[in-house]
């Protein structure tokens, strides 16, 4: 007997998607200047959803300008308390509309509904809550009594987590008293639209945040207006770079999280059934689109046969198809371009030794799909363990001693987030210490909090999002009155 | 040191050949996944303790997510009707009598009078001494009857007491037995003791010719610890059980489903590495359809469909079935029924 899941599709009837946005900036939806629209595209069905507005220099100039008079007139003048409050009503809001928010995240950027209900949108309210509680405790955030805000925050969000990237850059600049511009990525455009319509219903004063949408071009000149006091980027490293360079020199303040290339380490005394969960966690949560995906594994040797086995095991019950069905762990890739990067890598692992091994299962033709793809016999000086691949394929690597697991694994010019599976607790907190990674996991793997700070050393950018530390990078030390 | 296996068992032995050779293969299978020629306390402990360690966190997180899978229409059907043909129905209550038994027993029989394609349950789950009531109620049906024997739900008697009580369940025509572990002997550290006495029990029951299938109840509300759970499984597996069993219902917690993913894991690796397929039985608090569906689909995707049938799952609940029937209902007329449209037992 086999008990074959029927289809379980959430309704998109919940979420109404307009046929072209406009730009939001003073608190109303604008047309761009240029008249100039892109597409955004349902990436599991490659059906267009919406025509989206893109951002030029003039309507640029308009956005900073509309976030510089809000925080001279307005926000920057609001008791701290003040602000909490809106704070805590977006984050009420989110809450509210969750399912609507989730629904729209999965449509356009690809992820699996389970996924986008469970851990995006409750985890980006969450952080609207968190950083609603610092508002009016700046003083005692341990940036000196009177820490200020830098005054316009220019933001640009990539699209592997569109509305949670967007609530761990707002909220925390909100919080601190800063305004915002702030732009999505274009593939994913449409849940930073509607957390707009959410701001309306919210009455934020006009102004204290603006969403540009456009490509690199819009976020180019985002970053480089002169009107612009803090950047925050998150997305690749290539472009980290790239702005670093153009904003150096410049008053701006800058924090950059950029790509990753994680060690997950499993010692022969782990936790074994609870280490493949994490090891499945780490690098096919979200079709392994995440900066800090667990890509690389590091398994002792003395267990890396069982280990693979157990995991490939539990790879063939993954559920990959449409994102709209409840019961579905691995959606489609975000966009066309991505999905010819994972193949071209992917390729470049098997070209150069690895052995491949894909999980047996049937993907849709339409749309952009990789099905999740394990490689074993990979060496340190192979691509696929090199390269961050940004997709549901994980290199297997071993080791045989502690000193040679942490050698491999800081082995990265990256250095963003680690993983240790042992039992052996002394053993956690002993290579945790010699990990060069911004977060450390031990016996799990891709957890989120807001209390937790987030960033990377290395070329994985610097500044942290999340807890006390995340306001650092929206304040500016105050001195003693 | 405790006494070796064979010393222990010769007592409980009745003299068939075909027991005894049983129990030889039970204890050679035990010492060679061991690896030990003795299998005392130290021995086991050895094996046992070095069994993967499981981490509460990973462990309810997996639950959890298995928690969130949606079932519905031909998958619900599926499931529900699956669900009533692998539950043990179940009384065990001081005050049960001949009648209530026999009512117990009518509602197996004709679980859903109004639908005769209903599936029947896969057992009746009694105390020892009312055994014959449900044997001659249930004649003819398929339904299998177990009883609950080894001074349930305590265990806290002699083995020569426990043993008794099995013989007279097994005498009496119980087609399975499902007996406590010695929890006080298990967090004693006397592995032995605990592996003895299954050895024993599982002799008792397959006796003079008996063929009772033994289901170990590890009670793993008093075990506490996810790690125990697994070392108590593999216990149990090594000593001949033919099924696990969460709870006896008597102590809270009883089945949960992390515990049962726990339970599954230990039968899906103790068949890769044995060969031998063993059976799980959460009981215990499974009263709804919502949850019992949970259970299913731990198991299908833990497991897969070898164990997706009575001989390899069973729920031990007694209000379970009522809710089943009610969700069935609804699922074949449009509309829910009232409890008053499902029969009392």
């Amino acid at each position: 007997m086999s008990f074959e899941y029927a289809p379980a599709p959430e309704s998109r009837a919940v979420v109404d998607i307009a046929s072209s946005y406009g730009l939001f900036i003073d608190g109303t939806f604008v047309e761009p200047e240029g008249g100039k629209t892109f597409k955004t595209v349902n990436p599991a069905t490659e059906e267009v959803l919406a025509d989206v507005a893109e951002a030029g220099e003039p309507d640029v100039d308009r956005a900073v300008a509309a976030a510089r008079r809000a925080y001279d007139k307005v926000w920057s003048r609001m008791p701290g308390s003040e602000r909490a409050k809106y704070l805590y009503r977006i984050a009420r809001l989110l809450a509210e509309r969750s399912r609507e928010f989730a629904v729209l995240e999965t449509l356009d950027n690809g992820k699996p509904i389970r996924e986008s209900r469970d851990v995006d949108v409750p985890t980006a309210a969450a952080h609207f809550f968190y950083y609603a509680g610092w508002a009016d405790k700046l003083e005692h955030a341990g940036f000196g009594p009177n820490p200020r805000p830098h005054g316009v925050a220019a933001q640009v969000i990539p699209w592997n987590f569109p509305l949670l990237m967007l609530a761990w850059k707002i909220a925390p600049a909100l919080a601190a008293g800063n305004t915002v511009v702030l732009k999505p990525a274009e593939t994913t455009p449409l849940s930073a639209l509607l957390f707009a319509d959410l701001l309306r219903q919210a009455e934020l004063p006009p102004g204290v945040v603006n969403i540009v949408t456009g490509a690199r071009e819009t976020g180019s000149l985002l970053v480089n207006h002169p009107g612009v006091d803090k950047i925050a980027f998150t997305g690749s490293t290539p472009v980290g770079k790239r702005i670093a360079a153009e904003v150096a020199g410049s008053r701006k303040s800058l924090t950059l999280e950029l790509g990753g290339k994680a060690a997950n380490i499993v010692f022969d005394d782990a936790p074994i059934d609870q280490a493949v969960e994490g090891i499945v966690n780490g690098i096919y949560f979200n079709q392994g689109q995440v900066c800090c995906a667990g890509s690389r594994l590091l398994v002792q040797e003395s267990i890396a046969d069982e280990l693979v086995d157990r995991l490939k095991r539990r790879l063939s019950t993954l559920r990959v198809g449409d994102p709209m069905d409840k019961n579905t762990d691995v959606g489609a890739i975000n966009s066309a371009q991505q999905l010819e990067r994972i193949t071209m890598l992917s390729q470049a692992g098997e070209d150069e030794g690895a052995t491949r091994w894909t999980a047996a299962c049937e993907l849709p033709e339409k749309g952009y799909w990789f099905a999740p793809t394990v490689f074993t016999d990979v060496h340190p000086a192979h691509r696929i363990a090199r390269e961050e691949i940004f997709g549901p394929v994980l290199s297997v690597l071993t080791f045989r001693t502690p000193a040679e697991a942490v050698a491999k694994a800081n082995n990265t010019p990256y250095g963003l987030s680690a993983g240790i599976w042992t039992e052996k607790g002394s053993r956690i907190l002993a290579l945790a210490d010699q990990l060069r990674a911004g977060v450390v996991w031990a016996n799990t793997f891709n957890r989120f909090d807001p209390t937790s700070p987030f960033g990377g050393y290395k070329e994985s950018g610097y500044g942290r999002e999340g807890g006390r530390h995340g306001l650092a990078a929206y304040l500016a030390e105050g001195s003693a009155l | 040191m405790t006494a070796s296996v064979s010393s222990a068992t010769s007592d409980a032995r009745t003299g068939a050949d075909g027991s005894s050779s049983d129990t030889e293969k039970v204890l050679a299978r035990a010492r060679d996944v061991v690896g030990a020629t003795e299998l005392d306390d130290t021995n086991l402990a050895r094996y046992l303790h070095g069994l993967p360690g499981v981490d509460k966190v990973g462990a309810d997180g997996r639950a959890a997510m298995l928690g969130t899978r949606s079932i519905k229409t031909t998958a619900k059907q599926w499931a529900l009707d699956t669900i009533v043909s692998m539950i043990d129905l179940t009384t065990l209550e001081g005050a049960d009598t001949p009648g209530k038994v026999r009512t117990l027993a009518a509602k197996a029989r004709t679980p859903d009078p109004s639908d005769p394609s209903c599936p029947r349950p896969a057992a009746v789950c009694v105390y020892g001494d009312l055994v014959h009531v449900a044997k001659d109620a249930l004649a003819g049906t398929g339904v299998k009857i177990a009883a609950v024997a080894t001074a349930f739900p305590s265990g806290r008697a002699s083995l020569d007491v426990r043993l008794a009580d099995t013989r007279e369940a097994v005498a009496q025509g119980a087609d399975e037995i499902d007996m406590v572990i010695d929890r006080g002997a298990f967090l004693a550290g006397q592995y032995s003791k605990v592996f003895e006495d299954i050895v024993a029990v599982r002799e008792a029951c397959r006796a003079d010719g008996a063929e009772a299938h033994l289901k170990v109840i590890l009670e793993t509300g008093e075990l506490a610890t996810y790690d125990n759970v697994r070392r108590a499984s593999w216990l149990a597996m090594l000593a001949g059980a033919d099924f696990i069993k969460t709870s006896t219902g008597k102590v809270q917690p009883a089945a949960t489903l992390p515990v049962t993913i726990i339970m599954l894991e230990a039968v899906r690796d103790f068949r890769e590495l044995t060969g031998t397929q063993v059976g799980v039985k959460p009981a215990g608090g499974i009263s709804s359809s919502k949850d019992a569906i949970k259970y299913l689909v731990a198991v299908n995707e833990t497991l897969g469909e070898d164990w997706l049938n009575p001989d390899w799952f069973r729920f031990g609940a007694s209000s379970l079935l009522n809710d089943v029937l009610m969700q069935r209902s609804k699922m074949r007329t449009g509309h829910y029924w009232g409890p008053d449209y499902v029969t009392v037992s």
